[in-house]
């Protein structure tokens, strides 16, 4: 089907007899489909018999990509992943390179990691919140979520200069520490955000058309899910308590306490409630780990044996004791900077279970760079989840998934 | 962990290559009777397939590899919390291995973009089709032999097509 | 027929005021586009249109201008002249109703009889410019956008008219003037007491045969696109925009003149003869504007299951128990 970008499916022209199925083409270039999904839809009047979601079109070659790069040039190719909240993706490249190199993160470095995850969480739960909002129709929300964003954004582009594309996490810590006014600002917006989380939730929680529109929306079981390989809130809201962060903590998430909001139903408002809640609890994160910065207060953010920005192929090994006139002398034998060998690594990304498997061999170029992004699995559980619901509820299901078109197509 | 490789090494003598405990700890298996492993696995509680992924092996300097593809799997077990990998290297002349679509669903498209990438053929899966890539596409990019960039008279014949259209006019 | 100087004297009179009302009207919607979109900025704490001319006053007329300026595509596969003629169909149903409403005592274009009714078929024939249009663009999106909407309407008439017609049952008149004169001369001065209920039915109906949010289906950007107006451009594309905010103004003296007593205020105004009406007009214009930016959008068929369960029913209650009491009392 849909051979290339310019034929037209054959099936589509000509459907001459009435009881022949309806077909559409949504996407790639539609309002609602977050990017450059495009969906092929089989319709009997407005109820979907049939969705054969395609994908590809922001496929960018990363993982070919990164087999020419070194590590660290890797790190901005995954801001280009996950956009939406780059820190994350940044975050577990890092965390399956240092498994590799057999790496020890300084604490600081590792609350600072906690709290630009969070921060990545609440921006990019805000943009779901308010784009599914649109979605459905509510337009109010979606300005409301774009100014608190706004003002995160701007947090970001103080700790590293960029708003989007960070790049922040490097293989070893974090570039660099934060500010004191950062530090402030961050203060200033824990403590508002907690009332704007309930400003939106009396914006359209008690809202009838949302009950409507969203209550026994795309209803998945527990076990379904688990087989459908979701994660993150959608598998949360069908009651499997799995949080990466509680299951296989990682930087400071063990020091920090917080609580894995779960749902019941599994349907498109228990998702809503569980990210709503995971707003609340990254809010919460963020306060203890603020406190806890002025614990490290002082302490470096980067080990000392983490590897330069351009890492080298090889390194000459210097002799164990320094010549006390001429420094170090070189022995001529050669060791490889990066171990070979393999590591995987996986973190809670906004979106869900983001996973990274890295095949070393030797080089400062990684052989292999798989990435496990939740989009791409979330867009093959689309099918399933939306049988037989009628052409607005594909809306907010796909509003509901939470995909992004660059994590996925990668 | 080491009643599960126990207990694998009694069961599955015939399948199993190779037991590395680690973190996480790595099983490799004979194509040949993997069904039946995965299957055990999945009764043992590994119920979340977190990954499934491709590698390509050729002229891999560290290690002498004998075959030139492996397929790797990530299972997880959310009751005991536990990760395990799963490798099964795969011959080139000889490029198939079993799907996993009947245990898992997300398997499908996992599958399609290992095929997709590595030209490996997936037994046993519904709908093999190339998923990233057009289905026109000619070769399997990821592959260690397939080039960064294409030279010109390789170029996908749709975008040749386009580009001609665009000088033409 | 001969024509004598008198009635060749309430012609030119006539003319004049009905260009004098299409002007206004035109201004009206004209206006109504902009302080939607102040109003609704307001709501979203942002500013809304500020570039042209002071506080962006003069927005509408820019609007227009570009609209006018852009080439008018005409796809191929289009059927051709039903698509060009059906957003003047749309328009000129929409717009026509204006004529009949009692804008002042003295004022009112063409007083006929059956003022009410009249303003029901245009509004339904207003339908059929959405439905040409989605059916003659060939396109899949304008063609359920246009399914949409023939559904819709048709559900909603039923309603509307129903709730009109306990309004009539209690006027005895389907002219619109004896309308209002009846209910000055009620003890309630105003409908809206003692039809409340339909004049809630009516309200949802009028939302639903705008085409407005929470009912904006045959047009839902999000999934459909634009639906129905999806391959429209330029002025086209206008005419339809027009029609929509037409439809807005015509619903809005509807209700003003059925249910909040017409022209009629507590207290006479020395001068300015059509204030309590554009007073109660804007006010009504307002909350439509409200509901758009709070709620969100219906499903088709929880649309459908809102029209035919409880409105249709509530309607005919209400039309039953109006029956019962005027015959009681």
């Amino acid at each position: 089907m849909g051979l290339s970008l310019v034929e037209v499916n054959s099936k589509q022209r000509g459907a001459s007899s009435f009881d022949e199925p309806f077909y559409i083409n949504m996407g790639p270039q539609h309002p609602s489909t977050h990017g450059v999904l495009r969906l092929f839809l089989e319709l009997d009047g407005e109820t979907i018999i049939n969705c054969d979601p395609k994908i590809g079109y922001l496929h960018r070659g990363v993982e070919k990509l990164a087999e020419t790069l070194n590590y660290n040039q890797t790190i901005v190719l995954s801001d280009r992943l996950d956009y939406i909240a780059s820190c994350a993706n940044n975050t577990a490249f890092c965390l399956a390179f240092e498994k590799l190199f057999g790496l020890q993160v300084p604490r600081r470095a590792r609350i600072l990691r906690t709290i630009v995850n969070e921060m990545a969480r609440i921006s990019s739960h805000l943009l779901w919140l308010a784009t599914h909002a649109l979605d459905i129709g509510a337009m109010t929300v979606f300005l409301y979520c774009f100014r608190d964003r706004e003002w995160l954004l701007n947090i970001f582009e103080k700790i590293c200069g960029a708003r989007l594309t960070h790049s922040y996490v490097r293989v070893g810590g974090v570039r660099q520490d934060f500010t004191l006014e950062i530090i402030e600002d961050l203060y200033k917006f824990t403590e508002v955000f907690p009332e704007r989380v309930l400003e939106y939730e009396t914006l359209i929680d008690v809202n009838r058309i949302w009950l409507e529109r969203t209550k026994n929306i795309a209803v998945v079981s527990a076990e379904e899910a688990i087989s459908l390989g979701l994660t993150g809130p959608v598998l949360r809201g069908s009651g499997v308590p799995y949080d990466v962060r509680k299951f296989r903590p990682y930087d400071a998430y063990d020091e920090v306490e917080f609580e894995v909001p779960i749902g019941k139903n599994g349907d498109v408002y228990d998702r809503y409630r569980v990210r709503m809640e995971e707003l609340r609890q990254s809010n919460k994160i963020i306060r203890q780990c603020l406190e806890k910065l002025s614990e490290t207060e002082g302490e470096p953010v980067l080990p000392e044996n983490a590897p330069d920005l351009l890492i080298p192929e090889r390194v000459r090994e210097p002799e164990p004791k320094p010549h006390p006139k001429k420094g170090f002398i070189f022995t001529g034998k050669e060791v490889p900077v990066v171990p070979p060998g393999e590591a995987f690594a996986s973190i809670e990304s906004p979106k869900g279970e983001l996973a990274v498997y890295v095949v070393s061999d030797g080089t400062n170029k990684p052989w292999r760079l798989r990435i496990r992004t939740p989009s791409f699995v979330h867009i093959s559980a689309l099918p399933e989840l939306a049988k037989g619901h009628m052409i607005a509820d594909l809306i907010a299901i796909i509003g509901t998934l939470d995909v992004v078109l660059g994590d996925s197509d990668r | 962990m080491s009643d599960l490789f126990g207990e694998l090494r009694e069961k599955f003598r015939a399948q199993i290559l190779r037991l590395e405990a680690g973190d996480p700890p790595v099983i490799t298996l004979k194509r040949e009777g993997f069904l039946e492993v995965v299957k055990f696995l999945k009764e043992q509680g590994y119920n979340h397939l977190i990954d499934l992924c491709g590698v390509d092996y050729l002229n891999f300097k560290p290690e002498k590899k004998e075959e030139r593809f492996e397929v790797v799997y990530h299972l997880y077990s959310i009751e005991r919390r536990e990760l395990i990998r799963l490798k099964v290297p795969i011959p080139e002349s000889d490029c198939w291995q079993y799907s996993l679509t009947p245990f898992w669903k997300t398997a499908n498209w996992f599958e399609r973009e290992c095929y997709d990438m590595f030209g490996i053929k997936f037994k046993g899966h519904p709908d093999l089709r190339r998923i990233l890539m057009p289905d026109d596409w000619v070769g399997y990019p990821l592959r260690k032999d397939y080039p960064l960039e294409l030279d010109e008279e390789r170029e996908w014949k749709v975008y040749k097509e386009l580009k001609e259209r665009a000088r033409s006019s | 027929m001969e024509f004598s100087s008198q009635s060749l004297y309430a012609i030119i009179i006539t003319a004049v005021s009905a260009l004098v009302l299409l002007l206004v009207s035109l201004f009206h919607v004209a206006y109504l586009t902009y302080a939607e979109r102040k109003i609704i900025a307001r709501i979203q704490q942002r500013l809304g249109p500020n570039r042209v001319g002071p506080r962006g006053i003069l927005q509408p007329i820019a609007d227009v201008l570009k609209l006018i300026h852009k080439e008018d595509i005409i796809p191929s596969g289009v059927d051709r002249p039903v698509f060009a003629i059906a957003p003047l169909v749309s328009l000129v149903c929409a717009g026509t109703g204006l004529a009949l409403i009692p804008l002042w005592q003295n004022f009112v274009l063409s007083n006929f009889n059956v003022g009410l009714l009249f303003i029901l078929a245009l509004s339904s024939l207003s339908a059929y410019g959405v439905i040409l249009s989605g059916w003659a663009s060939n396109s899949r999106y304008a063609l359920l956008g246009g399914l949409r909407a023939s559904a819709q309407v048709i559900s909603y008439e039923i309603a509307m008219s129903l709730s009109l017609l306990s309004v009539v049952l209690m006027a005895g008149s389907f002219n619109l003037q004896d309308i209002v004169k009846a209910q000055l001369e009620s003890p309630y001065k105003v409908y809206l007491i003692p039809q409340i209920i339909a004049f809630f039915i009516f309200w949802v109906s009028a939302l639903a045969e705008t085409n407005r949010v929470p009912f904006d289906l045959p047009e839902a950007e999000t999934e459909l696109v634009a639906g129905y107006f999806v391959e429209y451009s330029g002025i086209r594309f206008a005419l339809f925009y027009l029609a929509e905010y037409f439809g807005m103004v015509v619903m809005s003296a509807l209700a003003v003149t059925c249910f909040l007593g017409g022209y009629a205020g507590p207290f006479e105004i020395p001068g300015i003869p059509f204030f309590w009406f554009l007073i109660k007009l804007y006010f009504l214009l307002f909350i439509y504007i409200w509901i758009r930016a709070t709620l969100p959008r219906y499903r088709y068929d929880q649309l459908m299951g809102l029209g035919w369960k409880i409105l249709i029913p509530l309607g005919l209650v209400n039309l039953f128990m109006t029956a019962l009491l005027k015959l009681l009392l």
